[in-house]
């Protein structure tokens, strides 16, 4: 999946640090993302891939260095400002608005990104209703759509979650772990759809992954972080056969002596 | 149901005009009633939100004391609800801008402290209050014509009753409108809607601004009504009661707030009149047994009443 389309660099970071107390959570993170590439992040828990996904979408402001998307400086701006600009994110914990039903939550997004807050115009009668069942067609979750976003299952709730962060139309979508808590069984579905929906729509992404299958398949390039920093960054064939990174990121979860061993 | 509900506001209305024709009495309270269930319409916008005001009574007081202030000089309740609604809303506005920054407890509390603020500037300035004492509202006109006796009760319960089913209608089309359903988000996932280039402190603004709308249209009823403002309607207990009327009317829908604040006024009424010494008891046993047993409040049981019919 060597599909980076064009060579050219969508959003650049420079140096870029944060610590919580001593916990040093970015010290000194330099990447550049690729237009049209899909970039998987992996690491250990607290390497600091989350706050990397939070320093770009506005919700951290770094401490220290800088964030370059599309050629302007957007470091430190709100969530707001950075969504308008094209960039869209995902959560860990699905963010769905739980007392809607998945139309409800995608037409709020799509109406969002239209702008069409206007007070008294229903919400399910504008135009709004066909784009949501499309997306949602797009997302195999039409057959769900009527359903309370807090009766569906983990793989639906992020798929959904994933959706309303497409509605908006970023260029560049920031996905925090898209397939935990998803089961083995639907969890290559999820993806396959994930990556089909966004190849379509032509949409750089970076995710942060911990199953190296979905990271093999569907990563263009991975970035391994290790106490906020960047271990190692390359084509998956690469860096996951990379010693250091076998012996940082898989090794370490591998022979995790707090996990039970049968 | 909502489909019903249309028709359930026009029978609900048919009826109290029939109540008021044929007990002449329960005419003005009836026209309390429809008033404060439009300030409780604006708590259950607001409730909407997860938030909850424990401070709206001073935007109806703010109604009320407009009314009481500009009736000697243009008296007619035609001038004056527009006038105290607006004055309202624009308190609502300016006070909306830094309250919608809290949430929750921090939320209540601090309209509650405002509400406060607001009743101890009515009581102390005396001079231009009358303190506790109050104002008695200078006589009043409607388009021109001058209010008397049962015509005056007339036009205000009709005032009273148009306002209400306008205010109805209006929250109707904000509640399925995006910013109203954008509500529910700031109760459930604020984070989403910042993610989504919405401002969750805009639309909290413009539901707070409605709400100090509504509460200053039904304070303005409520003096052109008793003919007579003291601080006490920005007194806390004052907007106490308009939650305690929201949870007892139910807020799943609409016309909630009007059903909970008939049965509110006609339990206070009759429990006045049998028990004079413990009436509010009955009110805190019909609240409880509406907690206890009815959760959506009378708008449930009657909503759950319609689906059960509907479906046998």
């Amino acid at each position: 999946m060597s599909a980076v389309r064009n060579a050219s660099v969508l959003l650049e970071a420079r140096g870029l640090r944060l610590a919580f107390g001593g916990v040093k959570a970015a010290d000194g993170i330099d990447l550049s993302v690729m237009r049209g590439e899909f970039l998987a992040i992996i690491g250990p828990n607290g390497a600091g891939k989350t706050t990397f996904i939070n320093m770009t979408t506005g919700y951290l402001r770094p401490q220290g260095g800088s964030i370059h998307y599309d050629g302007e400086d957007i470091t430190g701006l709100p969530p707001r400002a950075i969504v308008k600009r094209g960039i869209g994110r995902s959560f860990q914990l699905p963010q769905l608005f739980t007392e809607h039903t998945v139309l409800q939550n995608a037409a709020l997004a799509i109406a969002a990104r239209r702008g069409v807050w206007r007070p008294f115009a229903p919400l399910l009668s504008m135009g709004v209703i066909d784009e949501a069942r499309d997306l949602l067609n797009r997302f195999g979750l039409d057959a769900i759509r009527d359903s309370r976003a807090d009766t569906l299952n983990e793989g639906a709730r992020k798929l959904a979650d994933i959706a309303m962060a497409v509605a908006l139309r970023p260029r560049l979508l920031l996905m925090d772990e898209p397939t935990s808590g998803v089961a083995a069984s639907e969890k290559m579905d999820v993806v396959e759809t994930l990556a089909r929906v966004l190849r379509e729509a032509e949409v750089t992404a970076v995710f942060v992954e911990h199953d190296m299958d979905v990271v093999e398949r569907f990563s263009d390039r991975v970035a391994v972080w290790s106490q906020g920093q960047i271990l190692a960054l390359g084509p998956p064939g690469d860096v996951l056969r990379d010693p250091a990174v076998l012996r940082e990121v898989i090794g370490v979860a591998a022979v995790d002596p707090s996990l039970p061993h049968a | 149901m909502r489909r019903a509900e249309p028709w359930l506001a026009l029978a609900g209305a048919l009826a109290l005009v029939a109540v008021a024709w044929s007990a002449p009495w329960l005419r003005f309270v009836l026209t309390l009633a429809l008033a404060k269930g439009i300030a409780v319409l604006g708590i259950l916008l607001l409730l909407r939100a997860g938030q909850v005001s424990f401070g709206h009574a001073m935007f109806a007081a703010i109604g009320a004391y407009v009314v009481a202030f500009a009736a000697p000089s243009m008296g007619d309740v035609l001038v004056l609800l527009p006038l105290a609604t607006m004055t309202a809303g624009a308190v609502g506005l300016v006070i909306g801008l830094f309250i919608t920054r809290y949430r929750e407890i921090f939320f209540s509390m601090l309209n509650l402290a405002l509400s406060m603020v607001l009743y101890s500037l009515l009581e102390k300035f005396y001079a231009i209050t009358k303190g506790s004492d109050g104002i008695r509202v200078a006589p009043l006109r409607v388009a021109g014509m001058a209010m008397e006796g049962a015509g005056a009760g007339w036009v205000m319960f009709g005032t009273a009753l148009v306002v209400a089913a306008g205010f109805w209608w209006l929250a109707r089309r904000y509640l399925i409108s995006p910013m109203g359903e954008a509500l529910a988000g700031i109760k459930t996932r604020e984070t989403r809607l910042e993610f989504m280039g919405v401002s969750a402190r805009g639309v909290l603004l413009v539901d707070y601004v409605l709400s100090a709308l509504m509460a200053g249209a039904a304070g303005a009823i409520i003096a052109m009504t008793t003919r007579h403002v003291t601080p006490l309607l920005a007194y806390w207990t004052s907007s106490g009661e308009l939650v305690f009327i929201a949870i007892l009317g139910g807020a799943g829908g609409v016309l909630g707030p009007f059903l909970g604040a008939v049965t509110y006024e006609l339990i206070r009424v009759y429990a006045a009149a049998a028990f004079a010494d413990i009436w509010q008891m009955a009110l805190g046993l019909a609240l409880l047994g509406v907690i206890l047993f009815a959760p959506g409040g009378v708008w449930g049981v009657i909503a759950g009443l319609l689906r059960r019919a509907r479906a046998s």
